[in-house]
Protein backbone atom coordinates (compact mmCIF):
# COMPACT_ATOMS: atom_id res chain seq x y z
CA UNK A 1 0.00 0.00 0.00
CA UNK A 2 3.01 2.28 0.11
CA UNK A 3 2.02 4.84 -2.46
CA UNK A 4 4.54 7.51 -1.56
CA UNK A 5 8.20 6.60 -1.65
CA UNK A 6 9.28 8.65 1.33
CA UNK A 7 6.48 10.02 3.46
CA UNK A 8 7.48 13.43 4.65
CA UNK A 9 5.23 13.65 7.68
CA UNK A 10 3.62 11.17 10.04
CA UNK A 11 0.31 12.33 8.59
CA UNK A 12 1.27 11.19 5.10
CA UNK A 13 2.75 8.03 6.54
CA UNK A 14 -0.55 7.18 8.19
CA UNK A 15 -2.37 7.61 4.89
CA UNK A 16 0.14 5.39 3.11
CA UNK A 17 -0.41 2.68 5.72
CA UNK A 18 -4.16 2.44 5.36
CA UNK A 19 -5.49 -0.79 3.86
CA UNK A 20 -8.55 -0.94 1.67
CA UNK A 21 -11.24 -3.53 2.51
CA UNK A 22 -10.42 -5.75 -0.49
CA UNK A 23 -6.67 -5.09 -0.64
CA UNK A 24 -5.91 -8.75 -0.02
CA UNK A 25 -7.78 -9.65 -3.22
CA UNK A 26 -5.83 -7.33 -5.50
CA UNK A 27 -3.71 -10.13 -7.03
CA UNK A 28 -6.80 -12.33 -7.38
CA UNK A 29 -8.61 -9.54 -9.20
CA UNK A 30 -5.64 -9.28 -11.61
CA UNK A 31 -5.54 -12.98 -12.39
CA UNK A 32 -9.31 -13.45 -12.31
CA UNK A 33 -10.05 -10.66 -14.79
CA UNK A 34 -10.48 -11.81 -18.39
CA UNK A 35 -9.15 -9.01 -20.61
CA UNK A 36 -11.75 -7.71 -23.00
CA UNK A 37 -14.47 -9.96 -21.52
CA UNK A 38 -14.99 -9.05 -17.89
CA UNK A 39 -12.58 -7.21 -15.61
CA UNK A 40 -12.83 -6.54 -11.90
CA UNK A 41 -10.88 -4.08 -9.81
CA UNK A 42 -11.22 -2.22 -6.54
CA UNK A 43 -11.29 1.56 -6.52
CA UNK A 44 -10.14 2.20 -3.00
CA UNK A 45 -10.79 5.12 -0.67
CA UNK A 46 -13.34 7.07 -2.68
CA UNK A 47 -14.84 9.92 -0.72
CA UNK A 48 -18.43 9.17 0.22
CA UNK A 49 -20.78 11.37 2.16
CA UNK A 50 -24.17 10.38 3.48
CA UNK A 51 -26.79 13.09 3.14
CA UNK A 52 -30.15 13.14 4.89
CA UNK A 53 -31.95 16.21 3.69
CA UNK A 54 -35.27 17.32 2.34
CA UNK A 55 -34.57 18.35 -1.26
CA UNK A 56 -37.02 21.22 -1.22
CA UNK A 57 -35.97 22.75 2.09
CA UNK A 58 -33.69 25.78 2.34
CA UNK A 59 -30.79 23.64 3.53
CA UNK A 60 -31.50 21.27 0.64
CA UNK A 61 -31.19 24.10 -1.84
CA UNK A 62 -27.93 25.22 -0.24
CA UNK A 63 -26.60 21.68 -0.61
CA UNK A 64 -27.72 21.58 -4.24
CA UNK A 65 -25.47 24.56 -4.86
CA UNK A 66 -22.50 22.43 -3.68
CA UNK A 67 -23.37 19.11 -5.31
CA UNK A 68 -24.93 20.54 -8.45
CA UNK A 69 -28.21 18.72 -7.80
CA UNK A 70 -29.98 16.14 -5.71
CA UNK A 71 -31.63 13.24 -7.58
CA UNK A 72 -35.42 13.19 -7.43
CA UNK A 73 -36.42 9.56 -7.83
CA UNK A 74 -35.24 6.00 -7.34
CA UNK A 75 -32.30 5.18 -9.62
CA UNK A 76 -31.43 8.78 -10.44
CA UNK A 77 -27.86 10.02 -10.25
CA UNK A 78 -26.92 13.67 -10.51
CA UNK A 79 -23.42 14.35 -11.82
CA UNK A 80 -21.49 17.53 -11.23
CA UNK A 81 -17.92 17.33 -12.47
CA UNK A 82 -16.37 14.30 -10.81
CA UNK A 83 -18.84 14.39 -7.93
CA UNK A 84 -22.00 12.29 -8.17
CA UNK A 85 -25.01 12.07 -5.91
CA UNK A 86 -26.88 8.75 -5.77
CA UNK A 87 -30.51 8.44 -4.68
CA UNK A 88 -30.86 6.06 -1.74
CA UNK A 89 -34.21 7.17 -0.37
CA UNK A 90 -36.68 10.06 -0.60
CA UNK A 91 -34.53 12.07 1.80
CA UNK A 92 -31.32 10.06 1.73
CA UNK A 93 -28.47 10.44 -0.73
CA UNK A 94 -24.91 9.22 -1.18
CA UNK A 95 -22.28 11.61 -2.50
CA UNK A 96 -19.42 9.86 -4.31
CA UNK A 97 -16.31 11.88 -5.10
CA UNK A 98 -12.66 11.12 -5.88
CA UNK A 99 -10.40 10.38 -2.96
CA UNK A 100 -8.72 13.77 -3.25
CA UNK A 101 -12.00 15.37 -2.17
CA UNK A 102 -11.57 13.96 1.33
CA UNK A 103 -10.29 16.36 3.96
CA UNK A 104 -7.44 13.99 4.86
CA UNK A 105 -6.01 14.71 1.39
CA UNK A 106 -6.73 18.39 1.44
CA UNK A 107 -10.21 18.36 -0.08
CA UNK A 108 -12.99 20.55 1.21
CA UNK A 109 -16.13 18.75 -0.02
CA UNK A 110 -17.34 17.50 3.35
CA UNK A 111 -16.66 20.78 5.07
CA UNK A 112 -18.49 22.65 2.34
CA UNK A 113 -21.49 20.33 2.69
CA UNK A 114 -21.49 20.78 6.46
CA UNK A 115 -21.47 24.52 6.08
CA UNK A 116 -24.24 24.34 3.50
CA UNK A 117 -26.38 22.29 5.87
CA UNK A 118 -25.80 24.82 8.63
CA UNK A 119 -28.49 24.49 11.26
CA UNK A 120 -31.00 23.03 8.81
CA UNK A 121 -32.70 19.72 9.55
CA UNK A 122 -30.59 16.92 8.14
CA UNK A 123 -27.27 15.17 8.30
CA UNK A 124 -23.91 15.29 6.54
CA UNK A 125 -21.87 12.26 7.54
CA UNK A 126 -18.47 11.17 6.24
CA UNK A 127 -19.08 7.59 5.11
CA UNK A 128 -15.86 7.09 3.14
CA UNK A 129 -14.86 4.09 5.23
CA UNK A 130 -18.35 2.57 5.21
CA UNK A 131 -18.24 1.08 1.73
CA UNK A 132 -15.60 0.18 -0.79
CA UNK A 133 -15.99 0.35 -4.56
CA UNK A 134 -15.69 -2.45 -7.07
CA UNK A 135 -15.55 -1.70 -10.76
CA UNK A 136 -16.81 -4.42 -13.10
CA UNK A 137 -16.30 -3.81 -16.80
CA UNK A 138 -16.68 -5.71 -20.03
CA UNK A 139 -19.25 -7.24 -22.34
CA UNK A 140 -19.90 -10.06 -19.84
CA UNK A 141 -20.28 -7.82 -16.79
CA UNK A 142 -24.06 -7.99 -17.00
CA UNK A 143 -24.01 -11.78 -17.25
CA UNK A 144 -21.86 -11.94 -14.11
CA UNK A 145 -24.21 -9.70 -12.14
CA UNK A 146 -27.30 -11.53 -13.33
CA UNK A 147 -26.12 -14.63 -11.48
CA UNK A 148 -26.88 -12.96 -8.18
CA UNK A 149 -29.11 -9.96 -8.77
CA UNK A 150 -32.83 -10.19 -9.35
CA UNK A 151 -33.19 -6.75 -10.91
CA UNK A 152 -33.77 -6.52 -14.64
CA UNK A 153 -30.31 -5.53 -15.84
CA UNK A 154 -31.16 -5.55 -19.53
CA UNK A 155 -30.08 -2.24 -21.11
CA UNK A 156 -33.62 -1.47 -22.23
CA UNK A 157 -34.59 -1.27 -18.54
CA UNK A 158 -31.38 -0.35 -16.72
CA UNK A 159 -29.81 2.60 -18.49
CA UNK A 160 -26.30 3.87 -17.93
CA UNK A 161 -26.29 6.47 -15.18
CA UNK A 162 -28.67 4.58 -12.91
CA UNK A 163 -27.89 3.58 -9.34
CA UNK A 164 -30.06 1.16 -7.37
CA UNK A 165 -29.79 -0.12 -3.85
CA UNK A 166 -30.40 -3.85 -4.02
CA UNK A 167 -28.96 -7.29 -3.27
CA UNK A 168 -26.18 -9.01 -5.19
CA UNK A 169 -25.06 -12.43 -4.07
CA UNK A 170 -27.53 -12.10 -1.16
CA UNK A 171 -25.77 -9.09 0.35
CA UNK A 172 -26.95 -5.48 0.24
CA UNK A 173 -25.11 -3.50 -2.41
CA UNK A 174 -25.57 -0.20 -4.20
CA UNK A 175 -25.28 -0.99 -7.91
CA UNK A 176 -24.38 1.93 -10.15
CA UNK A 177 -24.33 1.45 -13.90
CA UNK A 178 -21.73 4.00 -14.99
CA UNK A 179 -21.53 3.05 -18.66
CA UNK A 180 -22.99 0.64 -21.17
CA UNK A 181 -20.65 -2.13 -20.03
CA UNK A 182 -19.30 -0.84 -16.74
CA UNK A 183 -20.72 -1.03 -13.26
CA UNK A 184 -19.69 0.21 -9.85
CA UNK A 185 -20.67 -1.85 -6.83
CA UNK A 186 -20.62 -0.43 -3.33
CA UNK A 187 -20.58 -3.21 -0.74
CA UNK A 188 -20.08 -2.42 2.91
CA UNK A 189 -16.48 -2.89 3.98
CA UNK A 190 -17.19 -6.05 5.93
CA UNK A 191 -18.84 -7.62 2.87
CA UNK A 192 -16.06 -6.61 0.46
CA UNK A 193 -14.08 -9.83 0.78
CA UNK A 194 -17.17 -11.98 0.31
CA UNK A 195 -18.45 -10.03 -2.68
CA UNK A 196 -14.99 -9.92 -4.27
CA UNK A 197 -14.66 -13.69 -4.07
CA UNK A 198 -18.26 -14.14 -5.18
CA UNK A 199 -17.62 -12.03 -8.27
CA UNK A 200 -14.37 -13.86 -9.05
CA UNK A 201 -16.26 -17.16 -8.89
CA UNK A 202 -19.01 -15.80 -11.13
CA UNK A 203 -16.40 -14.53 -13.62
CA UNK A 204 -14.43 -17.76 -13.80
CA UNK A 205 -16.42 -19.45 -16.54
CA UNK A 206 -15.69 -16.62 -18.99
CA UNK A 207 -11.96 -17.42 -18.88
CA UNK A 208 -12.67 -20.71 -20.64
CA UNK A 209 -13.49 -21.03 -24.33
CA UNK A 210 -17.20 -21.14 -25.00
CA UNK A 211 -18.61 -24.64 -25.29
CA UNK A 212 -20.43 -24.90 -28.59
CA UNK B 1 -40.87 -15.46 -3.41
CA UNK B 2 -43.22 -12.51 -3.20
CA UNK B 3 -42.70 -9.66 -5.62
CA UNK B 4 -43.53 -6.59 -3.54
CA UNK B 5 -44.14 -3.24 -5.17
CA UNK B 6 -42.38 -0.62 -3.07
CA UNK B 7 -44.03 2.82 -3.43
CA UNK B 8 -40.60 4.38 -4.01
CA UNK B 9 -38.58 1.74 -5.82
CA UNK B 10 -41.05 -0.41 -7.75
CA UNK B 11 -41.20 -4.20 -7.75
CA UNK B 12 -38.49 -5.90 -5.73
CA UNK B 13 -37.91 -9.32 -4.26
CA UNK B 14 -39.40 -10.17 -0.89
CA UNK B 15 -35.87 -10.70 0.51
CA UNK B 16 -35.23 -6.94 0.31
CA UNK B 17 -38.06 -6.27 2.76
CA UNK B 18 -38.68 -6.71 6.45
CA UNK B 19 -42.05 -7.50 7.92
CA UNK B 20 -43.42 -5.10 10.50
CA UNK B 21 -46.49 -6.90 11.80
CA UNK B 22 -50.07 -5.78 11.87
CA UNK B 23 -50.80 -2.24 10.72
CA UNK B 24 -53.23 0.25 12.28
CA UNK B 25 -52.54 -0.73 15.89
CA UNK B 26 -53.05 2.68 17.45
CA UNK B 27 -51.02 3.71 20.47
CA UNK B 28 -53.36 4.18 23.44
CA UNK B 29 -54.25 7.79 24.11
CA UNK B 30 -53.68 7.47 27.85
CA UNK B 31 -51.39 4.50 28.45
CA UNK B 32 -51.32 5.16 32.20
CA UNK B 33 -55.03 4.59 32.51
CA UNK B 34 -54.91 1.13 31.01
CA UNK B 35 -55.11 -1.97 33.10
CA UNK B 36 -52.27 -4.45 32.83
CA UNK B 37 -54.43 -6.66 30.69
CA UNK B 38 -55.32 -3.86 28.26
CA UNK B 39 -51.67 -2.83 28.04
CA UNK B 40 -50.61 -6.40 27.38
CA UNK B 41 -53.23 -6.70 24.69
CA UNK B 42 -51.94 -3.55 23.04
CA UNK B 43 -48.36 -4.79 23.19
CA UNK B 44 -48.69 -8.44 22.32
CA UNK B 45 -52.12 -9.34 20.98
CA UNK B 46 -52.50 -9.22 17.22
CA UNK B 47 -55.07 -10.46 14.78
CA UNK B 48 -54.39 -13.78 13.12
CA UNK B 49 -56.55 -13.18 10.12
CA UNK B 50 -57.25 -15.73 7.47
CA UNK B 51 -57.79 -13.58 4.40
CA UNK B 52 -57.12 -9.89 3.82
CA UNK B 53 -54.68 -8.57 6.40
CA UNK B 54 -53.23 -5.05 6.70
CA UNK B 55 -49.58 -5.17 7.63
CA UNK B 56 -46.51 -2.96 7.74
CA UNK B 57 -43.42 -3.56 5.60
CA UNK B 58 -40.00 -1.95 5.46
CA UNK B 59 -37.95 -1.82 2.26
CA UNK B 60 -34.79 -2.35 4.28
CA UNK B 61 -32.34 -3.00 1.43
CA UNK B 62 -33.70 -0.25 -0.80
CA UNK B 63 -35.15 3.09 0.20
CA UNK B 64 -35.48 2.13 3.91
CA UNK B 65 -39.03 3.49 4.06
CA UNK B 66 -42.03 1.94 5.77
CA UNK B 67 -45.32 1.37 4.00
CA UNK B 68 -48.57 -0.50 4.52
CA UNK B 69 -49.74 -3.45 2.52
CA UNK B 70 -53.03 -5.30 2.28
CA UNK B 71 -52.24 -8.94 1.69
CA UNK B 72 -54.31 -12.08 1.59
CA UNK B 73 -52.75 -14.46 4.09
CA UNK B 74 -54.10 -17.48 2.24
CA UNK B 75 -53.32 -16.71 -1.38
CA UNK B 76 -50.51 -14.19 -0.73
CA UNK B 77 -52.29 -11.91 -3.17
CA UNK B 78 -51.13 -8.32 -2.57
CA UNK B 79 -54.33 -6.29 -2.79
CA UNK B 80 -53.09 -2.79 -2.02
CA UNK B 81 -49.93 -0.87 -1.15
CA UNK B 82 -50.56 2.44 0.61
CA UNK B 83 -48.58 4.98 2.67
CA UNK B 84 -48.17 4.92 6.42
CA UNK B 85 -50.78 6.95 8.24
CA UNK B 86 -53.57 6.48 5.72
CA UNK B 87 -56.63 4.42 6.59
CA UNK B 88 -56.94 0.85 5.44
CA UNK B 89 -58.43 0.74 1.95
CA UNK B 90 -61.50 -1.36 1.41
CA UNK B 91 -60.29 -4.49 -0.31
CA UNK B 92 -63.44 -4.80 -2.37
CA UNK B 93 -63.29 -1.12 -3.33
CA UNK B 94 -59.63 -1.20 -4.28
CA UNK B 95 -59.94 -4.24 -6.45
CA UNK B 96 -62.47 -5.13 -9.06
CA UNK B 97 -65.51 -7.10 -8.05
CA UNK B 98 -63.97 -10.41 -9.01
CA UNK B 99 -61.65 -10.35 -5.99
CA UNK B 100 -64.27 -11.64 -3.63
CA UNK B 101 -65.09 -14.66 -5.67
CA UNK B 102 -61.54 -15.13 -6.93
CA UNK B 103 -60.11 -15.29 -3.44
CA UNK B 104 -62.44 -18.04 -2.35
CA UNK B 105 -61.80 -19.90 -5.56
CA UNK B 106 -58.06 -19.56 -5.12
CA UNK B 107 -58.49 -20.63 -1.53
CA UNK B 108 -60.11 -23.86 -2.56
CA UNK B 109 -57.54 -24.59 -5.23
CA UNK B 110 -54.54 -23.89 -3.01
CA UNK B 111 -55.89 -26.01 -0.20
CA UNK B 112 -56.58 -28.76 -2.66
CA UNK B 113 -53.28 -28.87 -4.52
CA UNK B 114 -50.47 -26.90 -2.99
CA UNK B 115 -50.75 -26.83 0.77
CA UNK B 116 -52.23 -29.88 2.42
CA UNK B 117 -51.53 -28.63 5.95
CA UNK B 118 -53.71 -25.57 5.32
CA UNK B 119 -56.58 -27.80 4.33
CA UNK B 120 -56.30 -29.44 7.71
CA UNK B 121 -56.69 -26.14 9.47
CA UNK B 122 -59.43 -24.92 7.20
CA UNK B 123 -61.66 -27.85 8.12
CA UNK B 124 -61.36 -26.91 11.77
CA UNK B 125 -61.88 -23.19 11.13
CA UNK B 126 -65.48 -22.30 11.74
CA UNK B 127 -65.38 -18.74 10.44
CA UNK B 128 -64.86 -19.84 6.86
CA UNK B 129 -68.11 -20.25 5.00
CA UNK B 130 -68.69 -23.91 4.42
CA UNK B 131 -67.80 -24.74 0.86
CA UNK B 132 -67.45 -28.22 -0.53
CA UNK B 133 -63.83 -27.54 -1.48
CA UNK B 134 -62.15 -28.45 1.83
CA UNK B 135 -64.00 -31.74 1.95
CA UNK B 136 -62.88 -32.50 -1.57
CA UNK B 137 -59.37 -31.49 -0.60
CA UNK B 138 -59.28 -33.82 2.37
CA UNK B 139 -60.37 -36.71 0.20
Amino acid sequence: MAETAAPATSYEKNLSLRVSPAAQLRADFETGSVRGVVELSEVAFLTMVGLRINRTSDAGERIVSITGGLPAACGDVSDHGDTSVLWLGPEEFLVVAPREAHESLGGDLIQALREALGDGAGQVVDLSANRTTFELRGPRARAVLEKGCSLDLHPRVLKAGTALSTEIGNIPVVLWKTGDESYRLFPRASFADFLGRWLLDAMREYASPEVP
Amino acid sequence: MLLISCPNCGSRDETEFHYGGQAHVAYPENPHELTDREWAEFLFYRDNTKGSFAERWLHSTGCRQWFNMLRDTVTYDIQAVYPMGTPRPDAAGQRTADTGTASTAADSTTTGSAAPDISGTSTSATSISSTPAPEGATK
